[in-house]
């Protein structure tokens, strides 16, 4: 059943500020939920599976848009889209892995709206951008009236849809340090269809091999294998300090295999996407260095 | 009851005013209250692109968009496109090469367009390109190929003939097959 939309009620802040002072919800214990491009939101509410009568819309609030490039990295305000992350020239040289996740995050008209930060709360474990900012080691920065802190990515999500985030807390910028010189990006998303489809898999990897040849940074972070996206923990430390052949693959690929846990549901099946990620995962290492596929 | 904001915003062109709960779908005011019911529902969750309008010069689907945040807008539908009874190059495009079959996804899909060539300011977009700008538009008639061409077409058209086309990534001819393998023989 579709909720009744013309029920609701919409607060609109001005400020930051105010829409902190919103997250407190009322003396009655309702808390409003944010609204930002409502690309997940209006899909919850059209099929009446969202039980929020009150929400916050976030959507034009300055103070959390944009795109700032710094010495280190570079920060995304919260309401930053889809759109404007891929067609951002000094994302597209620095950061390939989250441009490419950028531009397959359903289509055109989803990414026009979709934010990076409804992304991350909406916490779906198939979430196309989340295994892009987690391989990249990103920081969220959220923010409340009893003030700021950052999570790292990869201990943001304690459970599915569970983020480790105050209920009076929001997102408010997501800080994304520049990945290792020299250091090879990689992301895949695989679907049914390239644009649209929600992902069997997907994954996200940095990888560099260090000056004595032996890998030294990487990180595997996959989507749509667990209840959360996840770095594969095992499976990087089977990598770290090896020389690319082809047996460190396989090692790798052994250990991936006890990384992810993933389940039967109406996109795709266990078997099939431990498979696809085994496969996956040595197109990566061999994208970053053609020995990984050799003897 | 439920509280409704008065919202102002341009349609096509026209300052509009409307009275509507907030969250009431952009698709729905624009059908109901605005009297424009060239904008279709389709799946009602962000897939098929049926109601693709454009918001400030970006496509948006419509049955995700509440009206509250189409506040001082500018809003472009299909009923904005053509000037009276002079369709647009892209409208004629699809009229002549049959890009248009049953009609319910072409409005999006002259949307979907109309962004596209305008990001692509009078280079004409190659296949894939277009492919991509469109995967957000179903389209269960016409198997997508005459919806191509007759993009491809009003942009040839607007750029003139002396633009350069990208390259295409349409299925080679036998004929082109052929020369291939003759010459690596």
């Amino acid at each position: 059943m579709r909720t009744a939309l013309s029920g609701l009620s919409v607060a609109r802040p001005r400020t930051l500020a105010q829409a902190l002072k919103l997250m407190q919800g009322d003396a009655g214990g309702t808390r409003p939920t944010p609204l930002a491009g409502g690309t997940d939101l209006l899909v919850y509410l059209n099929a009446g599976t969202h039980p929020g009568q009150a929400f916050i819309d976030l959507w034009g609030l300055r103070e959390i848009e944009g795109v700032r490039v710094g010495a280190r990295g570079v920060t995304l305000g919260a309401l930053t889209t889809f759109t404007t992350i891929r067609e951002h020239a000094a994302l597209r040289r620095r950061f390939p892995a989250l441009t490419a996740a950028a531009a397959e995050v359903g289509a055109r008209q989803i990414q026009n709206r979709a934010t990076v930060a409804g992304n991350i709360a909406n916490a779906s474990p198939a979430g196309d951008s989340l295994p892009a900012l987690m391989a990249l080691d990103a920081i969220i920065r959220v923010r409340s009236l009893r003030g700021e802190r950052d999570i790292p990515m990869g201990a943001l999500y304690r459970g599915y849809r569970d983020l480790a985030l105050s209920p009076d807390e929001l997102i408010t910028a997501v800080g994304v340090p520049f990945a290792p010189p020299r250091s090879v990006q990689f992301f895949r998303k695989v679907g049914t269809r390239r644009a649209q489809s929600i992902s069997k898999v997907v994954m996200a990897g940095v990888l560099r091999l260090g000056r004595d040849g032996r890998v030294d940074h990487v990180r595997m972070a996959w989507g749509s294998v667990a209840p959360v996206t996840m770095l594969a923990g095992r499976a990087e430390e089977a990598l770290l300090g090896a020389r690319p052949s082809r047996a460190t693959a396989a090692a790798a690929r052994e250990a991936l295999m006890r990384d992810i846990a993933p389940i039967d549901d109406i996109r795709s099946d266990r078997g099939y996407r431990l498979a696809v990620a085994g496969n996956v995962l040595e197109q990566f290492l061999r994208t970053a260095d053609a020995r990984f596929a050799r003897d | 009851m439920s509280p409704r904001v008065s919202l102002t915003f341009t349609v096509n062109g026209k300052r509009r005013r409307v009275t509507v709960p907030p969250m009431k779908r952009l698709l729905d005011v624009l059908r109901e209250d605005l009297g424009l019911p060239g904008t279709k529902e389709g799946c009602g969750e962000g897939e098929c692109g049926a109601c693709t309008v454009l918001i400030d010069g970006r496509t948006v689907n419509s049955c995700l968009v509440p009206a509250v945040q189409a506040e001082g807008a500018t809003l472009l539908t299909v009923e904005g496109l053509a000037r009276g009874a002079r369709l647009t190059a892209l409208q004629e495009a699809f009229v002549g090469m049959g890009g248009a079959q049953c009609g319910i996804c072409t409005p999006g899909i002259l949307l979907s367009s109309y962004e596209l060539l305008r990001r692509s300011r009078g280079r004409v977009p190659g296949d894939p390109e277009v492919r991509e700008a469109l995967a957000g538009n179903l389209c269960r008639c016409t198997g997508y190929q005459k919806i191509v061409d007759s993009v491809r077409a009003a942009a040839r058209a607007r750029a003139g003939a002396g633009a350069r086309a990208a390259p295409t990534r349409r299925r080679r001819t036998s004929a082109a097959r052929a020369a291939r393998t003759r010459r690596s023989r």
